[in-house]
């Protein structure tokens, strides 16, 4: 093509040529001389370059020759100006390899739909706890809802489940669920081979079934497709494998779970029974003709309108109604705050970044005004010269947009190593073509709205102007424009400062919080008991306590105890409070219940306020002895004594317990969660028979004991699994650790905004003062003294600055709201925050301003002035 | 003349050389000249419009070009009309008379 092309100029120039010989031709024979026949001829032709141009500039093979050219021309200029290159392409990467990071990160998770068939249909159902929030639902309502609504294919319930593995190989405990058997119908996912759950299998003294993940088949049962109709021990008892599911399942609900098993809940709803227990989640699948408020409402009439067939127990009366959203909604409701938040915060990044190219490209241009001009002169048209530059500002676009895909992959997988645990479809997150899309359209809008200020702002003025004014002094609209965008840069970052002020404010409260107990040098391990012979409650209890004494001799351990559950992991085991001689007409009376040893309240140095502790006189068989949190005692007792006080917990059928003494609060939820009521039974005593205990062991170099204290167990019963080794004072920290993603994410991006910003004030004051060196000249010729330039740049810079700041102020008020379910302890109009942050913008900009000051007061008018 | 419109009227400089061609193939400058005599110099050609002109109506097919020696022996291209050429100087010149007689029935008539 470029041979044709060369082929075709020389046509062009010959036509031109031959049209120029022919004028002349003519004039010489009207009597001109010949040099004056041609200096005429080419005059009436008029400017040829231009003609040529006109001629040139048809067709699209023309079109795309001139992009070339302006590309080669644009990629030699890049080239020339190495150091600019650097500067504006490392800059547009970080910004556009952390927005592409970020998008990555929040796309699969807020944007995309759940791996599902149809899975805008699928919706989770709650129970409305009495502080408005969703609470699981029992067994008894999901009956009456599968029985009553018209609106679902499928509804299907679930708990968690954490059967042994035993048999060949090593005991191992596993993540399952136990689940109706309509669970996958309701997902839309059948299993790979085998078949799945039949109503048949979820009922009491159906065969047991195991359905596998695809993980934990290859990795335990060799990938053998015999396995169906096998049996595999779980928990002692033996499962007859019906089927596998396929690997591409992503369970949402329970991200690790690999197997599952009928729930076999008991239809006939026993008033007594886990029936009507608060703990399972309800999934439906919505027919094809509904709508999801539709259902919500229909939900709400049941809940509603009981009917005598479904007799409902009162702590499941329905009263508040029922929740209902989209499966969607629900599992990123969580962590949509954090995720808009840092969505948020990079966009800004992203934006103050292109800002700073915006301005480096025009600060650059002012050096090209002349050659511009020149070219104008030449017959180049404006719209032409526009798409030179813009040309060239896309090319550095394009080359940022490269360089960023490498940072977005190592800033994605930065991400989700911070990522708090929380967060859903982490296996989705990747550098997929929806991120290359999104890369390459933003990196055109980018390349196109950097490159287009400078191009208009340059091709603006008349040309005899510009060629007139042969200095590089700058007009006072081109210095506004700059300091603009300047004032722009700081703003922006004054509102991501201010949003990583408040974020670290937020998680220093929170880590201020006093959680009720000591967490330094305590160590936390999960104990199971598996296998048949734990079929026998009393079984269990001997081994806890003998597992207890063999860890108590270890040498070094200052004392140990057993909970049923422990604050900070996720435990959330309550039952209601009613007492005997104080009416409480609260609907939620709920209270953490804690099955402990003697020792653990000790262990985790959680104050004893009044009475006894839990001691080894408290026996099974005994009368039973409770511990009460102090605002429990405070709030049924205000100013009397708890101590003999009689109370039930959970089950009514059992003889009242005792209160023998007070402790303090603990937070168990999390740091931020204020409710305390909670109970401490002695484990012996406890009617639910736990099959799984948290040990707490407190020593002085305790981590360096974890080997000692497992062998202690596991010289009781060596197939025990222990489970999530973990230290307190990392369930402490973990506990904050989505406002920590947030916080960890935000400074990284509020520290780049800094420098850029900085760097941008730094910019446009040392290409000021290099413009204006004539005029500062002149000013220390007539008198001015160093100090005073000094001052008339510091303030230049200053202003900018204040502007900026007041301007983002404004902004950090209006997007601080968005923080506001992440901060914690703070207002969004935090003073501190804001006066802070403004004075560290002022600190950084002055510096920034220095330099450039103390140039401009060296300026020596003698040079100055001779140089013109 | 200094004061006097010499553009030729827009939009009808293609039809102009369709017609300079329809006589005899003629290169760029001898189309400029013929013009220009048979207007009675009312009429200058554009060198930039009139090439660019050639070229765009050789790309639609109206005209064929070819290298010719000219009369003082230089490469000259000589362009022709071709049979499209031809039935869009017809279609172009009816338009035209269609419009000049609807211009020159709205100047004559009376207010």
């Amino acid at each position: 093509m470029l041979a044709r092309r060369r082929n075709a100029d020389r046509d062009l120039d010959d036509e031109v040529e031959h049209y120029i010989e022919q004028g002349t031709a003519e004039l010489i024979a009207a009597g001109h001389s010949p040099a004056e026949a041609r200096r005429l001829a080419i005059m009436q032709l008029g400017n040829a370059t231009v003609t040529r141009e006109e001629v040139r500039a048809y067709g699209w093979e023309n079109a795309v020759d001139s992009m070339i050219t302006d590309l080669r021309y644009s990629a030699r200029r890049l080239r020339n100006s190495l150091g600019f290159t650097t500067v504006t392409v490392v800059t547009l990467a970080l910004g556009i390899g952390a927005t592409a990071a970020v998008f990555s990160v929040v796309n699969p998770i807020l944007f995309k739909p759940l791996p599902y068939p149809d899975a805008g249909r699928i919706v989770t159902i709650s129970d409305r706890a009495a502080d408005g929030s969703r609470a699981d639902v029992t067994f008894g309502t999901y009956r009456e809802i599968l029985a009553r609504s018209r609106w679902f294919d499928a509804l299907a319930v679930m708990r968690p489940w954490q059967p042994t593995v035993t048999g060949e190989g090593e005991p191992e405990r596993l993540d399952g669920q136990r689940v109706s058997a309509s669970y996958f119908r309701v997902l839309g996912v059948p299993p790979a081979f085998g078949r799945d759950f039949d109503d048949s299998f979820d009922v009491p003294g159906a065969p047991n079934v195991v359905l596998l993940g695809a993980a934990l088949w290859r990795r335990r049962f060799g990938g053998d497709s015999a396995i169906i109709g096998q049996p595999v021990l779980l928990d002692g008892v033996s499962h007859l494998v019906i089927g596998v599911m396929p690997s591409a399942l992503e369970n949402v609900l329970a991200p690790a779970a690999e197997l599952w098993t009928p729930l076999k809940y008991d239809r006939s709803l026993p008033v007594q029974g886990r029936e009507w227990g608060h703990h399972l989640r309800m999934i439906g699948r919505l027919r094809a003709s509904a709508s999801i408020e539709q259902a919500a409402r229909d939900l709400n009439t049941i809940a509603g309108e009981p009917i005598a067939e479904f007799a409902r127990v009162p702590w499941a009366s329905l009263t508040r109604g029922l929740l209902a959203s989209t499966l969607h909604a629900d599992i990123t409701n969580q962590v949509k705050p954090v995720l808009l938040a840092i969505l948020g915060a990079v966009v800004l990044v992203l934006l103050i970044a292109c800002v700073n190219v915006t301005n480096l490209l025009l600060g650059r241009s002012v050096q090209r005004r002349a050659e511009l001009a020149m070219r104008t002169t030449l017959g180049a048209s404006r719209p032409r010269l526009v798409r030179q530059l813009v040309t060239e500002s896309l090319l550095l676009a394009a080359i940022g947009g490269v360089l960023g895909m490498f940072v977005a992959e190592s800033g994605v997988r930065t991400l989700v190593a911070l990522s708090p645990a929380e967060l859903p479809r982490l296996n989705a997150i990747r550098l997929d073509g929806d991120a290359f899309i999104f890369v390459a359209v933003l990196t055109t809008l980018i390349g196109l709205a950097i490159g287009a200020i400078p191009a208009l702002q340059l091709t603006r003025r008349p040309v005899a102007d510009q060629l007139r004014s042969k200095s590089r002094s700058s007009t006072g609209n081109h210095r506004a424009v700059r300091s603009a965008l300047v004032v722009a840069e700081v703003s922006l970052a004054l509102v991501l400062l201010v949003g990583a002020g408040l974020l670290l404010r937020s998680v220093h409260r929170l880590l201020g919080v006093a959680p009720g107990f000591d967490s330094s040098r305590v160590l936390a391990m999960q104990v199971q008991t598996a296998g048949p012979r734990f079929g026998n409650d009393s079984v269990t209890q001997r081994f806890f306590r003998e597992a207890l004494q063999a860890v108590r001799e270890v040498p070094g351990v200052v004392s140990a105890g057993f909970t049923s559950q422990l604050p900070l992991t996720g435990d959330v085991d309550r039952y209601g409070a009613q007492f005997e001689s104080v009416r409480d007409d609260r609907e939620d009376r709920s209270a953490f219940t804690y099955a402990v040893t003697p020792g653990y309240l000790e262990t985790m140095r959680i104050p004893r306020l009044s009475g006894r502790p839990i001691n080894e006189r408290d026996l099974a068989g005994a009368s039973v002895s409770v511990l009460v949190s102090q605002s429990l005692a405070r709030r049924m007792f205000p100013g009397r004594d708890a101590i003999g006080q009689r109370l039930h917990v959970g089950s009514t059928d059992q003889p009242w317990y005792t209160i023998v003494g007070v402790v303090g609060d603990v937070r168990q939820a999390s740091l931020a969660e204020t409710s305390a009521d909670a109970v401490y039974i002695p484990s012996v005593q406890w009617y639910v028979a736990n099959r799984a205990m948290w040990l707490v062991v407190r020593a002085n170099e305790v981590a360096r004991l974890a080997p000692a204290i497992r062998r202690a167990v596991w010289s009781v019963d060596k197939n025990q699994p222990i489970a999530r080794v973990a230290l307190m004072d990392e369930l402490v920290a973990a506990s904050a650790s989505d406002r920590r993603f947030a916080l960890v994410v935000l400074e990284m991006f509020a520290l780049a905004a800094l420098v850029l910003a900085a760097t941008g004030i730094y910019g446009v004051l040392a290409g000021g003062v290099a413009e204006r060196t004539r005029e500062i000249g002149v000013r220390a010729a007539l008198g001015a003294t160093r100090g005073a330039i000094l001052g008339m740049v510091v303030r230049h810079g200053l202003g900018m600055t204040a502007l900026g700041v007041a301007i983002g102020t404004a902004g950090a008020v209006a997007a601080s709201r968005a923080l506001g379910s992440l901060l914690f302890g703070v207002t969004p109009l935090d003073a501190v925050t804001y006066l802070g942050t403004a004075a560290l913008l002022f600190v950084v900009s002055a510096t920034a301003c220095w330099i450039p000051a103390w140039r401009a007061a060296r300026v020596d008018p003698a040079i100055t002035l001779r140089t013109e | 003349m200094a004061d006097q419109n010499t553009d030729v009227i827009p939009g009808t400089l293609d039809m102009l050389i369709l017609k300079t061609l329809s006589l005899e193939p003629m290169h760029g400058f001898g189309i400029a000249r013929r013009v220009e005599q048979i207007s009675r110099g009312v009429f200058k050609v554009n060198p930039g419009s009139l090439l660019t002109a050639l070229q765009r109506l050789e790309r639609s097919g109206w005209l064929d070009a070819e290298w010719r020696q000219s009369e003082n022996s230089r490469r000259a291209k000589y362009y022709s009309l071709t049979r499209a050429g031809r039935k869009q100087l017809e279609v172009e010149t009816e338009d035209w008379e269609r419009r000049v007689t609807a211009i020159a029935r709205l100047l004559r008539a009376e207010a």
